[in-house]
């Protein structure tokens, strides 16, 4: 039998005989013959020590030594140890959803503390208690907005992640809505576009800080014009970059959601990752997911519990303002930690040196012939680099000396193929990057030699 | 106990950054930098660790605690998934390498797993295709319910209606809201299953299909559920299979063999992820071969020569419903759960599960009125309706059970059921922790007879008592910094 199965010979016999039945199968009745399995045709069982070494197997056909210089919205930060030590303690990491408030104190407090640091990080004035991921964090947000608004039309810039803007399409494709996506000129959003489609039927604007080319922007113009004509404006943003830049509620967006994962989350093959959403204080009500509030007990005492529940799918059912139940609460704890150790210097600092690291790469890279880095905006710890060929050959030539060298463009943006975006995150050595920027020279030497017909 | 953000002190730090290497600073133009420090609390790593272990201690857990919450599937979560989750090869992969050109040759153990997952999972369920990028339950039920419109929108049905029970989860009606379709609600009969006669006359050619947890939130598997699946196929309708109790019938009947279409998978509850305090879950979706062409992109496919890679190529596709690949690690722990369990030990896991719900159902009939008197699946329902007549209410004893280091099992739902309180212990439990449950609810019930006033201020050992539920709506307090 499995290990994790108590009940012993003698403990069914007693149980069988207190139910009344002489055997577990009795118990299936309801289940006819009829119903039974055309095949249950699955492996045997194995030992714990068998299964952890097949995985390690497993992990070891994985590229796991690359050092990476790709983003893209997921970046590799480094994750402190205490971190991953408190997550592990069983009491949060299996503990259910805090319905019963007087035993889940921990999680509520806990999950209180990230919906203030949210807050804080965005200067926003309410946070929930966390969505899947930043993608479709992003989407819960339309559908808030158009909530709100009454409204069916949506602006997308196009420096918003191309991989969010996928996800928003599918989920609404058996609803009304109309999208619109504008370009981006010299790195930012183009306000020009943007203004042109402005008017009275628009819900939204959907902008992103930094956007997908890396490039930093202040969109509080933008948000003064929408305003004016009751349109929100939706604003993704880049946590970390937060601890120096100029934050979506100083712009005065109305929602901000965003991707968390790099708040001391691994990367994990793409999740679990950490959607985070904020608003106004006034919209709260039109907030999709779990809130916690502060509250007193019977005895005066300061305590916390899920609240304004009356929103969500099990009281609303059709009427829910989404359909989210489990959320990713374990994944808002590792953050509030992760945002407590760093502390307010700390954060700043991390963000600082993110910064000077991609500085130090910018330069490094702008140095190799025929290499152009997209100067026209500032950007914070990831750029746009124009190579002199296909940069999804690049980057498949950097691999084999060892780095995943960004992210070619050419996958989501037409006429882009030479362009790439090239993450550096703290982690990322002075010797690395010299190594990469050298590796990248070769490589493009190479490519000069060995394909002299290049259609550039 | 206080807020991290109250035990900061200035100047004190929790973590060292790596000391700049690079020789220089980078700038930021003042018009896009941030006014005021985000601030965050400045704290040592020792505060850090006290107060979120303290935190901690302030919870209950499947770790610490015996909790029979009805529907969630709270077992035990074996500790070698998290070993197996820490593996490096796993947890440092980023989610974009295999979109490089030739990527997937970078992660091909990724991917295989992916690949086995969907086996395993298929076989287990009967369905002949699975997706992975669900990121929970009521996620896996919204990729469901967008393939059901991608086929009637393919055949050109008019369609309008999904049918639930009254007995369904809140997320059924609210995911059938969300893709577009009205929800027409049909009851229960006398014995605890959807009322035939009302079903037949609430299917119409308008209906896209009917949503069904088997066995349903009163833990009963319904035996006519082929009989239903027929009538819902006959107006084209799709069957959709809420897997939310899958835990009871591993290897006694899939889904896929009876007449459903579609359905979903909680990793979380039947193959043992933990919970998390509210996630991360993860919720595959299965479907036949007549849903097949409306999965999302990507799937993981096997090219003759062994190499796994991400498909795109499914022109029926619904699209992108999220932005990889799944909760990978989630699913990478509940593949360690499956592989080490096997046939048999899955067969176990239900055996049990249902054993001990009706162990703790029979004992427990004889003070508390059970809604359906009949063996139940993997869970049961009372009522408190006997209590209750006594002043003593399904959430008094809730919190009385509290005071017994017992988590208290679901009440108020299902809905179906007045003063409900839901219990499912799990294959995992002992009897002798059944056991001290069942003298524990005993003497809730001795105690609604003797002094049922003395329930109202419960609990009495937690750290907080019962909070005001209507000052925390009214006075909205969600963040710290709003009000300081």
């Amino acid at each position: 039998m499995i290990p994790y199965i108590s009940n012993t010979e003698n403990d069914v016999h007693d149980m069988l005989k207190v139910i009344g039945v002489s055997s577990i199968d009795d118990l299936f009745n309801d289940i006819k013959p009829r119903h039974a399995p055309r095949s249950f045709n699955l492996p045997e069982g194995k030992s714990e020590f068998e299964v952890v070494e097949h995985v390690k197997r497993l992990a070891s056909k994985n590229a796991t030594d690359l050092i990476l210089f790709i983003g893209g919205g997921y970046y590799d930060h480094y994750v402190p140890s205490a971190v991953t030590s408190l997550v592990s303690r069983g009491e949060f990491y299996t503990a259910y959803t805090p319905y019963q408030p007087e035993c889940s104190q921990g999680t509520l407090q806990a999950l209180y503390e990230y919906q203030s640091a949210i807050c804080a990080l965005t200067e926003m004035e309410a946070a929930n208690a966390s969505l899947y991921d930043g993608g479709t964090a992003l989407y819960e947000a339309v559908m808030m907005a158009a909530r709100i608004t009454k409204r069916d039309k949506v602006i997308m810039d196009g420096g918003v992640s191309p991989i969010y803007r996928k996800i928003i399409r599918t989920y609404t494709s058996n609803l009304n809505y109309e999208f619109q996506e504008t370009p981006v000129v010299h790195g930012q959003s183009s306000r020009e576009e943007i203004e042109k489609l402005l008017d009275k039927d628009t819900a939204a604007v959907i902008l992103q800080n930094p956007n997908f080319f890396g490039t930093i922007d202040d969109h509080s113009d933008i948000v003064e014009k929408a305003h004016a004509l009751g349109i929100l404006v939706i604003e993704s943003v880049y946590p970390v970059a937060l601890g120096i830049l100029k934050t979506p509620g100083a712009m005065g967006a109305d929602i901000v959601t965003g991707e968390g994962q790099s708040l001391g989350l691994p990367l994990n093959f793409g999740g679990p990752y950490l959607g985070f959403m904020a608003t106004r204080k006034k919209y709260i009500r039109k907030m999709p997911g779990r809130i916690i509030g502060q509250t007193v007990d019977a005895n005066g005492k300061r305590c916390f519990v899920n609240t304004l529940q009356a929103r969500e799918q099990h009281i609303r059912r059709e009427k829910a303002t989404s359909n989210i139940c489990t959320n990713v609460a374990l994944c808002a704890l590792q953050s509030v930690i992760y945002m407590s150790l760093l502390g307010k210097h700390g954060f700043k600092a991390l963000a600082q040196l993110n910064l000077d690291k991609a500085e130090f790469a910018r330069q490094e890279i702008e140095k190799i012939e025929g290499v152009e880095v997209k100067r026209s905006s500032p950007t914070f710890n990831e750029f746009t680099v124009c190579l002199p060929i296909d940069a999804s050959v690049v980057v498949e030539a950097m691999i084999d000396k060892g780095f995943a060298a960004g992210f070619p463009l050419g996958r989501y943006y037409k006429g882009m193929e030479n362009y790439m975006i090239v993450a550096v995150t703290e982690k990322r050595t002075k010797k690395e990057i010299s190594d990469y920027a050298r590796a990248l020279r070769e490589v493009l030497a190479g490519a000069y030699c060995n394909t002299p017909v290049q259609d550039v | 106990m206080k807020l991290i953000f109250e035990k900061s002190v200035e100047g004190r730090q929790g973590f060292r950054n790596p000391r700049s290497d690079v020789g220089l600073e980078g700038e930021i133009p003042l018009k896009y930098r941030r006014e005021k420090d985000c601030p965050l609390p400045e704290v040592s790593e020792l505060d850090v660790v006290r107060h979120f272990t303290s935190l901690s201690q302030r919870n209950f857990s499947v770790d610490t605690h015996f909790y029979p919450l009805g529907s969630c599937t709270m077992k035990y979560n074996p500790k070698f998934t998290e070993t197996i989750a820490a593996i490096e090869g796993f947890s440092n992969l980023h989610p974009l390498l295999p979109q490089l050109n030739h990527g997937e040759k970078l992660v091909q153990g990724a991917l295989e797993v992916l690949y086995d997952m969907e086996r395993l999972l298929c076989e287990i369920t009967g369905m002949d295709r699975f997706t992975m990028q669900p990121l929970a339950g009521a996620h896996g039920e919204l990729t469901g319910v967008m393939m059901m419109a991608a086929y009637h929108k393919a055949k050109g049905n008019k369609k309008k209606y999904i049918i639930v029970p009254d007995s369904a989860h809140g997320t059924n009606p609210a995911t059938a809201a969300i893709a577009g379709y009205e929800i027409v609600s049909v009851n229960s009969d006398e014995n605890g299953v959807m009322d035939l006669e009302e079903l037949k006359e609430k299917i119409t050619d308008e209906t896209a299909g009917l949503m069904v947890t088997s066995p349903n939130t009163l833990g009963i598997f319904n035996s006519d559920v082929d009989k239903i699946a027929e009538m819902v196929h006959a107006v084209d309708g799709i069957m959709y299979y809420d897997g939310a109790n899958l835990n009871a019938i591993l290897g006694r009947c899939r889904p896929g063999d009876i007449g459903f279409d579609v359905m979903h998978i909680n990793l979380h509850k039947t193959f043992s992820t933990p919970h998390g305090g509210g996630g991360p879950g993860s919720g595959p979706v299965g479907v036949n071969e007549k849903l097949i062409p409306y999965l999302p992109i990507s799937m993981v496919d096997r090219r003759d020569d062994g190499m796994y890679y991400l498909n795109y190529d499914y022109p029926g596709s619904i699209g992108y419903l999220a932005s990889f690949y799944g909760n990978f690690s989630i699913i990478l722990r509940a593949y360690a759960y499956i592989i080490m369990a096997g046939g048999e030990g899955l067969k176990e896991v239900s055996n049990h599960a249902v054993l001990n719900a009706n162990y703790i159902k029979e004992r427990l009939k004889e003070r508390f009125h059970l809604a359906y008197d009949r063996i139940c699946m993997h869970e049961s329902v009372f009522s408190a309706s006997k209590q209750t007549e006594r002043g003593v209410h399904a959430i008094d004893i809730a919190k009385f059970l509290i005071d017994q280091n017992i988590h208290p099992p679901t009440v108020y739902f299902p809905l179906s059921v007045k003063e409900s309180i839901m219990i499912e212990p799990t294959e995992t439990e002992s009897k002798q922790t059944m056991d001290q449950f069942i003298d524990a609810m005993f003497k809730a019930d001795e105690l609604s007879q003797q002094q049922p006033e003395s329930f109202h201020d419960l609990p009495k050992t937690t750290p907080v008592t019962r909070p005001d539920e209507v000052k925390a709506a009214r006075d909205i307090n969600t963040n710290y910094f709003q009000n300081t």
